[in-house]
């Protein structure tokens, strides 16, 4: 039986036949009742699932997913993972979970494929050099790596890019996290399941949350198309489709679900080795380790469940790519997708007990959720565990919204989710 | 690209709209108004899946109205000036 992943065990079962792998996670039917009850399948409940497991000891916990595990959003991201935000709350989540990034392979005796090629984000003018100057000072104090890149700079990391005095979008330069990159996304979805599954997490696919059960004011359960299941802990983690568990569960949340497109073209040989995003296109590409170039754009301007986006924003996002990498006007499109997101106000997720007590909120990422995985499990499996807020988690509290002390990353980092 | 219903000048490019939010959201009306209150009206949304009625604007003439229609499969079912729609139903 060969459980643990290295060359040691590569070498073993090829000399046996492969006759010796496991499944990598486990099947098991639902029990009755457990500790803890996580629902959705996604990188940031299979996260909350490990972390609850591992950091805090929580013996019985099950995963509810109700189609397969990382085909939600986590299986429909650009893989980007980065941490150039502005407010230092934002820098201390979105650094904790870079900085687990960096190390998940290794926890996780899976290959996530973290590959920290970089980003770039361009500035178009003078005055977005200014406010980039300004990102890159905050960031620093923050303790996040970052740098202002002229345009030699620029021109030196993405020589395909369009950099002529005349383009629609004149490049001035840029701001630059060395640390940033990419993840193989399917991988870190896996990579939690396998790792959860092995301290005895129930990962239960097919299962579809149909209500909750309430008593004496407590969330005391879910039923489920495969029967109910009792708990005094619920964690939800069900980017997209938040409101609809929300109306369940009786409260309502600060959402509008919006749908985020991306595209792949067919593999060419590298021509891109980070990852750009533009402002003034309003758009962001990388090459995958296949070859593929991967991009990403705006939400779609229709609010939507249905998970394929609509025509005007693909072309929007297209021709914003070809005034950025002309040379990419010869690539076929292989395929289009789309994801639906959860758009809060001040564009800042949502960590918290829920207004039913027992019920616990990991929401709210908007088009940004997949960079920020590790942290998500780490501060729900905490709230889980604890019933508290980690000191990280505290000002994404819901609560935020009536007392007023948003945290704008709109505004205050330019990201426009 | 879908076509959505502006009442006044009928049959347009979804482009030309925009979405105002959802109808029936009333704002708040008085002095002492608790904060609750004002979070729920500017910040919490039903957000539902399948028959939605919204507030939109067709931004070329500035008409405001509202669009009944399923958030999932994007079938249009009615749009309706906001005088005849009543926006608190």
């Amino acid at each position: 039986m060969t459980r643990r992943y290295s060359a040691f065990s590569l070498i073993k079962e090829g000399l046996t036949g492969q006759k010796g792998w496991q499944p990598a996670w486990r099947s098991p039917e639902p029990k009755k009742t457990y500790d803890a009850v996580i629902i959705g399948g996604g990188g940031h409940g299979l996260a909350t699932a490990y972390y609850l497991a591992k950091t805090h000891g929580i013996a019985s916990i099950a995963v509810l997913e109700k189609g397969w595990i990382g085909g939600g959003n986590t299986g429909r991201n650009t893989t980007v993972v980065r941490s150039n935000y502005y407010y230092p709350e934002s820098v201390a989540i979105y650094g904790l979970a870079h900085r687990l990034y960096e190390g998940l392979s290794k926890e996780l005796n899976y290959n996530v494929m973290l590959s920290k090629r970089g980003m770039v984000s361009l500035c178009h003018s003078t005055g977005e050099l200014e406010i980039g100057a300004r990102t890159v000072n905050a960031m620093q104090i923050n303790g996040v790596d970052a740098e202002m890149f002229s345009v030699d700079d620029v021109r030196r990391v993405a020589p395909l890019l369009n950099l002529a005095s005349d383009a629609r979008f004149p490049v001035f330069g840029g701001v630059w996290q060395g640390r940033a990159g990419t993840a193989r996304h399917d991988a870190v979805a896996w990579g939690y399941a396998r790792a959860a599954g092995a301290l005895g997490v129930d990962i239960i696919q097919n299962c579809e949350v149909t209500d909750f059960i309430v008593e004496g004011g407590r969330c005391r359960g879910v039923h489920t198309s495969r029967g109910t299941i009792r708990t005094d802990r619920i964690g939800m983690a069900v980017a997209g489709h938040s409101s609809v568990l929300a109306a369940k569960a009786g409260f309502r949340l600060p959402i509008n679900s919006y749908a985020l497109q991306a595209c792949v073209s067919e593999p060419v040989k590298p021509v891109l080795d980070t990852v750009v995003l533009s402002p003034g296109t309003g758009v962001y590409v990388s090459q995958s380790d296949k070859g593929e170039i991967v991009i990403g754009g705006a939400l779609d301007r229709v609010p939507s469940y249905g998970q394929r986006g609509n025509l005007p924003t693909l072309e929007g996002v297209i021709s914003g790519l070809l005034e950025m990498f002309p040379a990419f006007g010869q690539l076929k499109l292989m395929r289009q997708w789309a994801g639906i997101v959860d758009v809060v106000p001040d564009s800042s997720p949502i960590i918290g007990e829920s207004p039913l007590p027992g019920l616990f909120l990991n929401c709210g990422w908007g088009t940004g959720g997949f960079k920020a995985i590790p942290a998500g499990g780490v501060l729900l499996a905490h709230l889980l565990a604890t019933g508290k807020h980690h000191d990280i988690s505290r000002p994404f509290d819901l609560d935020r919204f009536a007392t007023g002390r948003l945290l704008d990353e709109a505004a205050g980092s330019g990201i426009a989710h | 690209m879908q076509l959505f219903h502006c009442p006044f000048c009928g049959t347009r490019d979804e482009t030309e709209f925009h979405f105002g939010g959802e109808a029936g959201n009333i704002r708040p009306d008085g002095a002492d108004v608790p904060a609750d209150r004002w979070a729920n009206y500017l910040y919490m949304r039903d957000n539902p899946k399948g028959a939605v009625r919204e507030v939109w604007v067709h931004m070329n003439c500035g008409e405001f109205f509202v669009m009944e229609r399923d958030s999932v499969g994007h079938e249009v079912v009615s749009s309706t000036s906001l005088d005849g729609a009543g926006h608190a139903r």
